[in-house]
C-alpha cells in the first residue's frame, strides 16, 4: 500500500509552490469560477481564444497543493491546443501527469476542480459563438455528462 | 483499581476519590473498542476530531444493541409490556438531559435529530411568528453554518435583516456591536453559540444574555461544542432556547436537544404535523399534544434516544469539571507543543480560561488538506477545511484551517503524536 505522503513528490510540492501559469487575463474572451463546497478550494480560469485555439490561459484562486499542481498541469497542457481538443482532455490526462490516478476519492475533487472550471469555460464560450441552434442540446448534454 | 468496563455500573466508584484523574482518564480509553484498531500501515488510531462528532463507549453502543434485542417497541401508545419497556427508557433520558444542564421541567426538553435541526425547528416554529419585515436577527462571525443559515431562510422569507457580532484579532466577540443592535428596537434574536467549532472560544452569554434581558430580547444558544466539554447551567444562563447534539458527547448520531423556555414554547407553532404530537384529528381540523410532544412528530429515534441517555450516564459519572479539567491540560500542554513548531499559526486566544479543546492552525504555507493527508499516514485524524464556518474564515482572510480537538480519551502521547507528524510534513513541503 502506498503512503499518503507518497503524492507529495517533488513535482507537487514544486508546482504548488511556483504555479505556472498563474494570474489574471485582464482582456479574456471568457472566464468562469467555481469552488469545492467541502474544503473551499476556489478556482477561476481566463482563456483568451483566437480562431478556434487557447491562444492564452491563466488561473488564479486558493487550493490545497494537489489542486494548484493539477491547475498549473492542466493550463500547460490546454495552452495553444484547438477547442475541440480542449473538449477531449480527459481526467487521467492530467492525473497521469502527476502520477495521481490512484488518489483517493475525497482528493479527487481537488486534483479536478480545475479541469471542471476549464471545461465550464469552453462550454461557456461555445454557447455563446454557435453557429447551429441546434448543437446548444448537445453542448448541455455533454456538459452535464461532465462528472 | 478501577474497573472501567462497567463505569456506568459501579455505582460506589468515585472518579474524585482517585488520586489521580489523569490516570483514571488514560484508563477510561478501555471501554472504547475503536480506540483498539489501528489504521493505514497498522498505525493506532489518533482520533482527534471530536469537534466534529466522538467515539462512543461501549455502554452507549452496549444499551442501542440492547434496545433492539430486548425492548423494541414503539413508544407512547400501546398497553403491553415491551411498549412500557421502551416508553420508560425513552422517557428517562429527557430526565437525565433536564438533570445534566440544570433544567427544572422535563416538558421543556425536545428530542430533536441534532443541534441544526434544533435551530431550523426555532427558526420555523417561532421565528415565522414572530419576525417581521424590517426585525433584526443578530449572531455573530464565529457561528456554524447551522446558526447562520436557517436565519438566512427566514430573513428572506419575512424582509428581515441578519447583523453580525465581530469578532477582535485575539478570537473574540466584540460585544459593543451588540449595544448598537439592541439600540435600534428592532431585535427579535439574538443567538450565538457557546463555543465555537473553530477556534474553542467560550462566548461570554452571561454578558450577552443580561444585555440582551434589559432590553427584552431573547437568546438562542447553540451548545453543541460546549455541553460535551464544560459544565453547562441553564438555570444560571437564564438564555431562552438552548440546543446540542449526543454525537458529540459519546452519543449515537441522529439525536439531540432542543430546550425552549416554556412561556416561550407555549407560544410556539407546531414544527412537524404527524403522528404523536396531536391530541384530536377530526377531517378538516386537529389539536396539538401537550408539550413537549407537541414537537416530537412520528415515531422518533428511539434506539438513539436511549442511547444519548447511556452517553449521559457515562459523562456524569466522570463529572463535567473533571472533564474540562482534563481538557484544559492537554489543550495547554497543546497549544505549548504547536507553539514551538516553527511557521505554525494558532488561531484564538491564548487563554486556556476562555477557550475549549479546540485548536485551529495553519502550518506555513501548506494547505490544510495536505497537511490532513499528510499526518494521516501516522494514524492521526484531524479535520481540514473552513468547518462549517466560512463567514469565520472569511474573517481570519484564509480559506481553511487544520483543526484539532480533544476529548476525555486523549492523552499527552496523542498530542506527541501529532508533533512527530507535523516534523514529516515540514520535510514533505521543505519548510
Amino acid at each position: 500500500m502506498s503512503s499518503n505522503a507518497d503524492i507529495y513528490h517533488e513535482m507537487i510540492v514544486d508546482y504548488s509552490r511556483n504555479p505556472v501559469n498563474y494570474g489574471e487575463i485582464k482582456d479574456h474572451d471568457v472566464t468562469f469560477h467555481d469552488a469545492n463546497p467541502l474544503c473551499g478550494d476556489s478556482i477561476d480560469i481566463d482563456m483568451k481564444i483566437d480562431e478556434n485555439r487557447v491562444s492564452d490561459i491563466k488561473f488564479h484562486g486558493k487550493g490545497c497543493a494537489i489542486c494548484m499542481a493539477c491547475s498549473s498541469i492542466l493550463t500547460e497542457i490546454a495552452k495553444g491546443k484547438s477547442l475541440d481538443e480542449v473538449r477531449n482532455i480527459g481526467k487521467n490526462d492530467v492525473l497521469s501527469e502527476l502520477g495521481l490516478e490512484h488518489l483517493q476519492a475525497v482528493r479527487i475533487k481537488c486534483a479536478l476542480l480545475s479541469l471542471k472550471v476549464l471545461k465550464s469555460a469552453l462550454y461557456t464560450y461555445l454557447g455563446k459563438h454557435l453557429k447551429d441552434a441546434k448543437d446548444l442540446d448537445k453542448l448541455k448534454d455533454e456538459a452535464a455528462n461532465l462528472y | 483499581m478501577l474497573k472501567l468496563s462497567s463505569i456506568t455500573n459501579t455505582d460506589d466508584w468515585s472518579w474524585k476519590s482517585l488520586q489521580s484523574i489523569e490516570a483514571s482518564f488514560e484508563d477510561l480509553r478501555r471501554d472504547f473498542p475503536i480506540l483498539q484498531r489501528t489504521v493505514r500501515k497498522n498505525k493506532p488510531l489518533v482520533y482527534l476530531d471530536n469537534a466534529s462528532t466522538t467515539q462512543k463507549p461501549n455502554q452507549v453502543i452496549d444499551s442501542i444493541v440492547d434496545y433492539y434485542r430486548n425492548r423494541n417497541a414503539n413508544i407512547h401508545r400501546a398497553v403491553y409490556a415491551l411498549a412500557e419497556e421502551a416508553t420508560e427508557a425513552y422517557e428517562s433520558t429527557r430526565d437525565k438531559i433536564a438533570h445534566f444542564v440544570n433544567v427544572q421541567n422535563r416538558q421543556e426538553v425536545i428530542f430533536v435529530r441534532g443541534t441544526t435541526e434544533a435551530i431550523n425547528l426555532v427558526a420555523y416554529a417561532w421565528g415565522r411568528s414572530h419576525v417581521k419585515e424590517g426585525d433584526i436577527v443578530v449572531t455573530t462571525e464565529y457561528e456554524h453554518h447551522s446558526n447562520i443559515v436557517p436565519w438566512q431562510l427566514l430573513a428572506r422569507e419575512k424582509r428581515a435583516k441578519i447583523e453580525y457580532i465581530r469578532m477582535d484579532d485575539n478570537g473574540e466577540l466584540i460585544l459593543d456591536d451588540l449595544d448598537r443592535f439592541l439600540a435600534t428596537g428592532r431585535v427579535k434574536l439574538v443567538t450565538f453559540s457557546l463555543m465555537s467549532n473553530v477556534m474553542g472560544t467560550i462566548t461570554d452569554a452571561r454578558t450577552i444574555v443580561s444585555k440582551c434581558k434589559a432590553a427584552d430580547v431573547p437568546t438562542m444558544i447553540d451548545g453543541a461544542q460546549a455541553v460535551p466539554h464544560m459544565k453547562v447551567d441553564l438555570e444560571k444562563l437564564e438564555c431562552d432556547f438552548f440546543a446540542f447534539s449526543g454525537h458529540k458527547m459519546l452519543g449515537p448520531t441522529g439525536i439531540g436537544a432542543l430546550w425552549v423556555r416554556k412561556s416561550i414554547l407555549e407560544t410556539m407553532n407546531p414544527f412537524h404535523g404527524g403522528g404523536d404530537m396531536i391530541r384530536e384529528v377530526h377531517k378538516y381540523e386537529a389539536t396539538w399534544n401537550d408539550l413537549p410532544y407537541k414537537f416530537e412528530a412520528g415515531t422518533p429515534n428511539i434506539a438513539d434516544v436511549i442511547g444519548f441517555g447511556a452517553a449521559i450516564d457515562y459523562l456524569a459519572k466522570i463529572g463535567m469539571d473533571n472533564v474540562r479539567k482534563h481538557e484544559i491540560e492537554l489543550t495547554r500542554y497543546a497549544i505549548e507543543e504547536l507553539s514551538k513548531v516553527k511557521g505554525l499559526c494558532i488561531y484564538g486566544t491564548r487563554d486556556i480560561s476562555k477557550r475549549g479543546g479546540v485548536i485551529s492552525f495553519n502550518f506555513a504555507d501548506v494547505h490544510p488538506h495536505d497537511v490532513a493527508q499528510i499526518i494521516d499516514d501516522e494514524g492521526i485524524a484531524v479535520r481540514s477545511g473552513h468547518h462549517c464556518a466560512q463567514v469565520l474564515m472569511e474573517r481570519l482572510d484564509v480559506a481553511a484551517t487544520s483543526r484539532v480537538s480533544f476529548y476525555i480519551y486523549n492523552t499527552k502521547e496523542d498530542v506527541d503524536v501529532l508533533i512527530d507528524s507535523l516534523n514529516k510534513v515540514a520535510r514533505v513541503f521543505k519548510l
